[in-house]
C-alpha cells in the first residue's frame, strides 16, 4: 500500500501522537543523568527534582525579601498586560479590518496604510515606546498592540471582503443601511474569524511580552526567565518556559472552545 | 411603434437603456415597459445582458445611458427595500438562524440605530416571520440554521425573505439553477402562488427556457442582433422576442398575441 493511503488506527494514532514527546523526555532524562553523574552541582541539565525544588521555592513560599509568592505574581501581571494588549489590539483591529473591509472610502487610506504598518518590525521599534511610554506597563501593552493589530486588521479586512456582495446587496434590500448592515451582517459573520485571528497571533503576542519584560520590568514571567539566567539557574528557566507554554495552549484551547460555543453556525457555514 | 397610452400607465419603464462597460457594449436601446403585478422571464444565451438588465433594475449598476422609471420616477441608484431579490447562491445569512432570517427584514427598517428590536417589537415581527415562514413552508425549521437547509429549502428561505419585506418588485436571478428537477417543480408552484396571492411584478432570470415558458406571464428574449466577428463587444444585446403568455393566469389586457420587439429601432 502506499504510504499515502496508510493511517493509523485509533490507539496507534494516540501512541505515535505522545511518541515525539516521550523520546524529547528520555533524551532529555538520560543526558541530565549523565552531566548530573559526572558533576552534582551542574547546572545545564538539571534533573526534575531540582526543578521541582526551585518551583517549590518559587510557586509555594512567600519571597524573603517582599513576602510575594513570586511565580504567582510573575504570571498575573504577565497575563494582564497580556490581557489587555490582546484586548485592545482586537478592538482596534476589528474596527480597522470592518472599515478598510466594508467601506472604500475608508479602504482608500487604510489599506496601504495598514500595509507598510504590518511591515514595521515591531522590536525595532521597541526603544521609541520605552522613550515616549516610558518603563511603566503602558509601554509593554503598547508593544503587543502595535504588533499585532495590523496583523489583525489586514486579516479581518480580507475576511470582511470575502463576504459575498449578495449578501450586502440582500441585506441593504431589507432596508439596512451602512450602520446596520455593519452591525448585523458584517461584524457577527466577522467575530469568528477575529477568535482565529486571535489564536494565531497569540505566539507573536508572547514573543513582544517577553521581550518587553527581558528589557525594562520588575516582575514578569519573562522578567523572572531573564533575571535568572545570569545565575544559570536552569531549574527555574525550564519551568518557567515550560509554564508559559501550558499558559499559551491553554489560551488557545479556550479561544477555540469558545469559538465553537459562541458561534455554532460557522463550521457549516465555510462549507 | 410603443403604444404611447399603455406606457403611460406602466409601471416600469425602461427608456433606450445601454450599458456598456469600457468598449463592451452589453446592452443597447432597450425600451420595455412593463405594467404592474407582471411576471417577465428573461431568457437569452449566457452573457446577453439578462443578469446586467436585473442588475440594473436593483440599482446595483445604472445604466450607462437611459433611464428605468419606476412609477413615473427615475429608479434610486442604490438597493433599497422597494425591490426583493433572491440570488441563485448566498442569498440568506449564514450566521442568522431561519427564523431570524426573516425577522431581520422587519427589524432594520425599524431600527436605523440599533439594527434590532427589543422587547414587544421584537416579539411581534418574529410572530410575523414565523407565519411567512409557514407559508413557504419552513414552518418546522424556524430554529435551524442555513447550513443545515437543503439547496431548496435556502431558496424558500430566501424568497420568504424578500417576501416579508412586501416589495413591489421581485427580482429572482436563476433562483433555482441549483436545484432538483423534481424540487424545482415544487418552488415553481410555491412562486406562482405567492405572485397571484401578492401580485407582485416580478422579474426572473433564467437558463431554463421551459421555465421561462411556464411561470411567465411575459417572456422577454435577450440577444444580439448584430454581431462584428471583428469586435465581439461593439454591439450589445436587446430583446428580440417579447412574448405575452399563459394569458388565462393573468396576462395583461392590453397584450397582443406575439410580436417582435425591436423596440425604438
Amino acid at each position: 500500500m502506499r504510504l499515502i493511503n496508510r493511517s493509523p488506527s485509533r490507539s496507534g494514532w494516540l501512541a505515535l501522537a505522545v511518541l515525539p514527546f516521550v523520546l524529547l523526555l528520555a533524551l532529555y532524562l538520560t543526558h541530565s543523568a549523565q552531566r548530573l553523574e559526572l558533576n552534582p552541582n551542574d547546572k545545564l541539565l538539571p534533573s526534575f527534582g531540582q526543578m521541582s525544588a526551585a518551583v517549590e521555592r518559587l510557586a509555594f513560599t512567600p519571597d524573603k525579601r517582599s513576602g510575594d509568592y513570586l511565580f504567582w505574581q510573575d504570571t498575573a501581571s504577565s497575563l494582564k498586560r497580556l490581557g489587555t494588549g490582546l484586548a485592545i489590539a482586537a478592538v482596534a483591529g476589528l474596527c480597522l479590518g470592518v472599515a478598510a473591509g466594508t467601506l472604500p472610502l475608508f479602504a482608500a487610506p487604510l489599506s496601504p496604510l495598514l500595509t507598510v504598518l504590518s511591515m514595521v518590525p515591531p522590536l525595532a521599534i521597541l526603544p521609541i515606546l520605552f522613550i515616549v511610554f516610558g518603563l511603566g506597563e503602558l509601554s509593554k501593552v503598547m508593544l503587543i498592540v502595535i504588533g499585532i493589530t495590523p496583523i489583525l486588521a489586514r486579516d479581518l479586512e480580507q475576511r470582511a471582503r470575502e463576504i459575498p456582495r449578495e449578501l450586502l446587496i440582500k441585506a441593504q434590500t431589507l432596508g439596512a443601511n451602512t450602520w446596520t448592515l455593519i452591525l448585523r451582517l458584517v461584524l457577527p459573520q466577522l467575530m469568528p474569524r477575529l477568535l482565529i485571528s486571535l489564536r494565531l497571533v497569540l505566539g507573536s503576542a508572547w514573543l513582544f511580552l517577553i521581550a518587553a519584560e527581558a528589557i525594562a520590568s520588575t516582575d514578569g514571567l519573562g522578567y523572572r526567565i531573564f533575571l535568572v539566567r545570569r545565575y544559570m539557574a536552569m531549574d527555574v528557566i525550564l519551568p518557567y518556559v515550560a509554564w508559559i507554554t501550558l499558559l499559551a495552549w491553554a489560551m488557545d484551547y479556550l479561544l477555540r472552545c469558545l469559538t465553537r460555543l459562541l458561534f455554532p453556525w460557522y463550521e457549516g457555514a465555510k462549507a | 411603434m410603443s403604444d404611447k397610452k399603455s406606457e403611460a400607465g406602466a409601471f416600469i419603464q425602461v427608456k433606450n437603456v445601454w450599458q456598456q462597460y469600457g468598449d463592451q457594449v452589453v446592452l443597447e436601446r432597450l425600451n420595455l415597459s412593463i405594467a404592474e403585478g407582471e411576471f417577465c422571464t428573461l431568457v437569452g444565451a449566457s452573457g446577453c445582458g439578462k443578469s446586467t438588465f436585473l442588475r440594473l433594475l436593483l440599482g446595483q449598476e445604472a445604466p450607462s445611458r437611459g433611464e428605468i422609471l419606476l412609477d413615473g420616477q427615475p429608479l434610486a441608484d442604490e438597493p433599497d427595500a422597494s425591490r426583493g431579490v433572491v440570488f441563485q447562491r448566498y442569498s440568506v445569512f449564514p450566521h442568522l438562524s431561519v427564523l431570524d432570517n426573516v425577522t431581520l427584514g422587519l427589524e432594520l427598517p425599524r431600527a436605523p440605530l440599533l439594527g434590532r428590536l427589543l422587547g414587544r417589537g421584537k416579539r411581534d415581527a418574529r410572530e410575523q416571520a414565523a407565519q411567512m415562514l409557514h407559508k413557504v413552508g419552513l414552518g418546522h425549521a424556524l430554529d435551524k440554521y442555513p447550513a443545515q437547509l437543503s439547496g431548496g429549502m435556502q431558496q424558500r428561505l430566501a424568497i420568504a425573505q424578500a417576501l416579508i419585506m412586501k416589495p413591489r418588485v421581485l427580482l429572482l436571478d436563476e433562483p433555482f439553477g441549483a436545484l432538483d428537477p423534481g424540487i424545482r417543480k415544487d418552488m415553481h408552484a410555491l412562486l406562482l402562488e405567492l405572485w397571484r396571492e401578492t401580485r407582485l411584478t416580478v422579474f426572473m432570470v433564467t437558463h431554463d427556457l421551459s421555465e421561462g415558458f411556464t411561470l411567465g406571464s411575459r417572456i422577454l428574449v435577450f440577444d444580439k442582433p448584430r454581431i462584428d466577428p471583428h469586435a465581439p463587444g461593439a454591439y450589445g444585446a436587446r430583446v428580440t422576442y417579447d412574448i405575452p403568455l399563459n394569458d388565462g393566469r393573468r396576462a395583461p389586457a392590453a397584450a397582443g398575441p406575439f410580436r417582435t420587439a425591436y423596440q425604438g429601432a
